[in-house]
């Protein structure tokens, strides 16, 4: 599993492609424009640019902006200067981020959970696709981490957020999917199995900040065994993911 | 009898002439005057032809995305220090946080138990291969600079790392939480040094009891932005 992570790493990032940088020129039109030597608000402010002047963007990284003045000088403006400045269509250069008001709105969510599926340590990464504010469709992939067994499980379900105006939304789920046990080395007469499972669940999701949310969840799972009896697994997890 | 025929080529005019004139005979069109024009209008000499530019919101290219390579030395518990490669994405949230994921790999050697009994070997050369992944985030605690001499400064985080994650090591799968401190530099504005300590903490009953086991590494490694 281990290696498959890390092949799964080595491909995620050959495939990585790198945007062309796009010159864009903003004229100042505050009385100063900031620039300092690093992204961050604890990195000195080594040269300012006047009103009128203009500089070129180069590139963002989180909230802070390169930009270059006419004299070369080079470094970084905060979001928050950057948006009094104005593009060559004589307008307010306008940023478009994510916010608390696109929170319930939004399409994507990828976020990594991390619980207790049965006794055993479970870690998840899910993606998720919203058809409407309320219903979402779900993929999850768990690994299954326990004293006695290990394991792998893929589902894929549905979510319903009753009320995606609110910044705590509790949400319902419900899905299917493969669950793949092998008992540990040391245990001997128990085989690997693979079995399908039923899952309905209940959740909660919280806007923090900018793109980023806390989910916890909380399912009970029926694996539909050869056995004479199904097994009934509870599971609850809690972690962070980003919508885009 | 000349009367007679006047009269009645009389009334067929007079016939011929109120059929056209009945109120529901359509077919004529008839000519309506134009509207009289409306009082203090003038007239309309020039449409104004004013063309709105489009406003986008700019197009510019995003670094927050953090991926690399690095190599260290890896101390499994119980089975000697050895060599670790691996591999680390990052996405950058905000200048304080980031989300992180790294997979490495390492061969384990001997434990002194093996070393010392001279017996037959606890595992197989496949099960002493450890290999890890972990997914969590990270907080650039102390940002700041560092000085090389009177010319060169470059841009450093002091950062802690919290992630869990699963290892591969003596033939099974161990839950294992890790736990690092790492110093990045900037050599570029894209390219970055990673200096990093983890602690990859997890049960584990290779020697016959169930032990928590810290698995300490120390790397190097290089990583770029994009």
């Amino acid at each position: 599993m281990a290696r498959l992570a890390a092949c799964g790493l080595l491909i995620f990032l050959a495939t990585m492609g790198v945007a062309g940088a796009e010159g864009l020129s903003v004229t100042v039109a505050d009385p100063y424009l900031e620039l300092r030597t690093g992204p961050g608000r604890g990195f000195p402010v080594f040269h300012v640019v006047e009103r009128g002047e203009s500089v070129e963007v180069e590139t963002r990284r989180t909230d802070w902006f390169q930009v270059v003045d006419a004299g070369g000088h080079e470094g970084w403006v905060h979001k928050s200067q950057m948006a009094e400045t104005l593009i060559p269509a004589g307008v307010k250069m306008e940023i478009d981020d994510p916010g608390r008001e696109d929170f319930g709105t939004h399409r994507r969510e990828v976020g990594l959970l991390v619980g207790d599926y049965g006794g055993a340590n479970v870690i998840t990464v899910y993606g998720s696709y919203a058809f409407n504010e309320h219903l979402a469709g779900e993929v999850a992939l768990s690994h299954l981490l326990g004293n006695f067994s290990d394991g792998q499980y893929a589902t894929i379900g549905v979510t319903h957020v009753p009320v995606p105006e609110w910044r705590i939304q509790p949400f319902l789920s419900i899905g299917t999917g493969v669950i793949n046990v092998q008992p540990k080395g040391t245990l001997t007469g128990t085989q690997e199995r693979t079995d399908q499972v039923a899952y309905a669940g209940i959740g909660v999701r919280a806007y923090i900040a900018r793109r980023f949310i806390v989910r916890g969840e909380y399912k009970e799972y029926v694996v539909f065994t050869d056995r004479d009896e199904n097994e009934e697994d509870i599971e609850w997890k809690i972690g962070f993911a980003f919508f885009f | 009898m000349e009367n007679r025929i006047r009269i009645l080529l009389l009334s067929a005019v007079v016939l011929a002439a109120g059929c056209s004139h009945m109120p529901w005979r359509k077919d004529a069109p008839e000519a309506e005057p134009p509207p009289p024009p409306e009082a203090g209008q003038a007239p309309v000499v020039i449409e104004p032809q004013v063309e709105r530019r489009e406003v986008k919101p700019a197009k510019i290219d995003t670094e927050n995305w953090e991926a690399g390579i690095y190599v260290g030395s890896l101390s499994v518990e119980d089975f000697e220090v050895n060599p670790v490669f691996g591999a680390r994405i990052a996405y950058h949230i905000s200048e304080d946080f980031f989300a992180e994921a790294i997979a490495g790999t390492s061969d384990a050697g001997l434990s002194s138990f093996e070393r010392l009994s001279g017996g037959a070997p606890l595992l197989t050369d496949s099960e002493r291969q450890f290999t890890y992944y972990s997914l969590g985030f990270g907080w650039n605690a102390l940002p700041g600079e560092i000085f090389l001499g009177g010319k060169h400064a470059y841009n450093s985080a002091l950062y802690l790392t919290l992630g869990a994650g699963g290892t591969r090591f003596a033939g099974d799968d161990h839950f294992t939480l890790t736990a690092g401190a790492g110093v990045r530099v900037l050599l570029k504005d894209w390219l970055a040094v990673h200096l990093d300590m983890r602690d990859h903490v997890m049960e584990i009953d290779v020697l016959g009891s169930n032990k928590t086991s810290h698995n300490y590494e120390a790397s190097l490694g290089v990583t770029a932005f994009f």
